[in-house]
């Protein structure tokens, strides 16, 4: 549904140049909630503007709904025809709203009906809709200063709803406001992108949020893509930084030294099986739980847990094997330091 | 001089004031407006970004505001000859009133348009809005309050110019003051005529606050009562509201 193609952005003030782009690859399927998500200055702001051409790449292609973005005139302050056209159809909110402070709720709704050329009965009947569809009915005429901050969130996302988007494109919607508030809005993109089979780009510096709804995640740092995919597939990639990332075990215990000590990652069906008596009991070895957690990580059940066998890595070579076997995902930590093996 | 001998006078020459001042307050909004805007939209960033007729544009400005009135006034004579086919009364005045205070709203224009959020352009820009839709759906809305102050401030400025084109013959209560006043040495009627202006600019004063504060109410930006409404009310937090499952 997007796809950018080593997609490149430099900023060039008085001589300096700064890279906030070095080649980025992405590809949102149709139909799936993405997240990128990365420190301030890892470039995803810039990308997700890239994306409906708020910021113009510097080099590469942007492709949405099979229409390739970058070949549309314009610059980015001034959009040709075309591109005009385009963006019509990729909703975007923002973290701090953008809503109109001189319009009502609704007339802010309204206002990309407007550019869109319906007639005045036929954006009140949408706007009304859009309303009723993020629960703000009855703020149809207030204005935006009256209203909470998950409420002017609400508004934004009917607004950028207005125009029937194929895709939504997120730039931290959630960043400004409380976690509370980010859970219910969290569900409402949710809800849009199952109810209306919406692609959702989200940008976001919070893991929970790619916890919470995202199919897929990519993870950016210094201006490139280091670790993209399903969320489902990077919890089963050994040493994922994603992975870990969504589900650190960094506080549980090391272990004692001398002995092995392996991360199990469960998913879905798998997290039902008794496992660590089984291996006990095939194997005669005493199992020390060293930690364990259990989540639901884009609607999946997945578990973790570390736990620390007798004898070095030689010696547990059957029992890691038997654990792969079922589905496990193992990783074997050395005990010493924790550090991966 | 008797009260009703003043009021004899003071009643065409308000008339006359006003007049003047109204034509010119229309034409400047018209003709100030406009440019004020394209001082904005020429300038870096802008959404017609051109850096030499902004240079020349800004130019103008700077020199339309730096000339004295009273000079202006003089140089223009010919143009407003050919305008209004004299160089005295009312009608004429009218004419450098326009041409002077033209730099001046533009430039509160400029000001005022600037401190519109540029997240707002954004948005109209991510929607497919282009230059004319931010223009007119969003810089001149948002920026309302802070343009009906700005204007407010400029017809001030014109009544103050206004009493000055008296003495040149511009007519209205300038030319009475001058006149009367100053030149036959009738202080109390300059003074009565001075605390008629004093009236007047204190009621348009007054209207305008009461404009900007009905505007702002509604929760646009700019305008000095914004300050005084809390920010953000404090209303009903999210929860109660049910999401469709």
């Amino acid at each position: 549904m997007i796809t950018t193609k080593d997609l490149t952005k430099v900023y060039r003030t008085r001589g300096r140049e700064v890279t906030a782009l070095a080649g980025v690859d992405l590809h949102v399927r149709e139909g799936e909630v993405y997240g990128v998500v990365g420190t301030s200055g890892a470039g995803k702001s810039t990308l997700i503007r890239c994306v409906n051409m708020l910021e113009r790449p510097s080099s590469g292609t942007v492709t949405v709904d099979g229409v390739d973005l970058t070949a549309l005139p314009g610059t980015e302050n001034r959009a040709g025809r075309d591109l005009r056209d385009a963006r019509r159809r990729i909703g975007m909110v923002f973290q701090h709203f953008n809503l109109l402070a001189s319009r009502t709720v609704q007339e802010n709704v309204e206002l990309p009906l407007e550019i869109i050329g319906l007639d005045r009965t036929q954006r009140r009947r949408k706007a009304g809709e859009l309303l009723e569809l993020v629960g703000l009915a009855d703020k149809a005429r207030t204005y935006p200063s009256q209203l909470s901050g998950g409420q002017k969130q609400r508004v934004g996302i009917a607004r950028a709803l207005a125009g029937d988007p194929k895709v939504l494109l997120s730039d931290e919607a959630t960043s400004a406001l409380d976690p509370e508030t980010t859970r219910s809005i969290l569900a409402l993109l949710r809800d849009l992108n199952r109810q209306l089979g919406l692609t959702v780009l989200l940008i976001t510096h919070e893991m929970d949020v790619i916890k919470s709804v995202c199919d897929s995640a990519a993870l950016m740092r210094g201006g490139r893509v280091v670790e993209a995919g399903k969320l489902t597939e990077l919890l089963a990639t050994e040493r994922s930084e994603l992975a870990r990332e969504l589900f650190p075990l960094g506080e549980f215990g090391q272990g004692h030294p001398g002995n092995t000590v392996l991360e199990i990652t469960f998913q879905g069906d798998t997290s039902a099986r008794p496992f660590v008596s089984q291996l006990a009991r095939t194997y005669q070895i005493d199992i020390n739980i060293l930690g364990a957690a259990v989540e639901t990580i884009a609607g999946r059940m997945v578990g973790r847990m570390r736990v620390e066998l007798p004898g070095g890595h030689q010696d547990n070579v059957v029992p890691i094997g038997l654990l792969r076997e079922q589905g496990l995902q193992v990783d074997v930590l050395d005990a010493t330091d924790g550090a991966a093996a | 001089m008797t009260w009703d001998e003043m009021l004899e006078l003071m009643k065409p020459a308000t008339v006359e004031t006003f007049q003047m001042v109204g034509v010119a307050s229309v034409c400047t909004v018209l003709l100030g407006l406009p440019l004020g805007l394209l001082l904005v939209l020429t300038d870096r960033g802008g959404a017609l970004q051109n850096i030499p007729v902004n240079r020349v544009l800004g130019t103008v400005v700077n020199v339309g505001r730096s000339l004295p009135f009273i000079i202006l006034m003089v140089a223009l004579q010919g143009f407003t000859k050919a305008l209004t086919s004299t160089t005295i009364g009312w009608e004429a005045a009218t004419v450098p009133l326009t041409i002077g205070a033209i730099p001046f709203f533009a430039r509160l224009v400029e000001t005022s348009v600037r401190e519109v959020d540029g997240g707002l352009l954004e948005a109209v820009h991510a929607m497919g809005g282009g230059t004319w839709t931010s223009v007119r759906k969003v810089m001149l809305p948002e920026s309302l309050p802070a343009l009906v102050s700005s204007t407010v401030t400029t017809v001030i400025a014109l009544i103050g110019f206004s009493a000055m084109a008296g003495t040149v013959g511009g007519g209205g209560l300038g030319t009475l003051a001058v006149n009367y006043g100053y030149q036959r040495f009738e202080t109390t009627f300059m003074w009565v005529i001075v605390a008629e202006l004093v009236i007047i600019v204190m009621a348009i004063q007054l209207i305008g606050d009461l404009i900007v504060r009905r505007l702002a109410d509604r929760g646009g930006s700019g305008g000095k009562t914004r300050l005084l409404r809390p920010r953000d009310t404090p209303s009903e937090k999210d929860e109660e509201l049910v999401l469709p499952h």
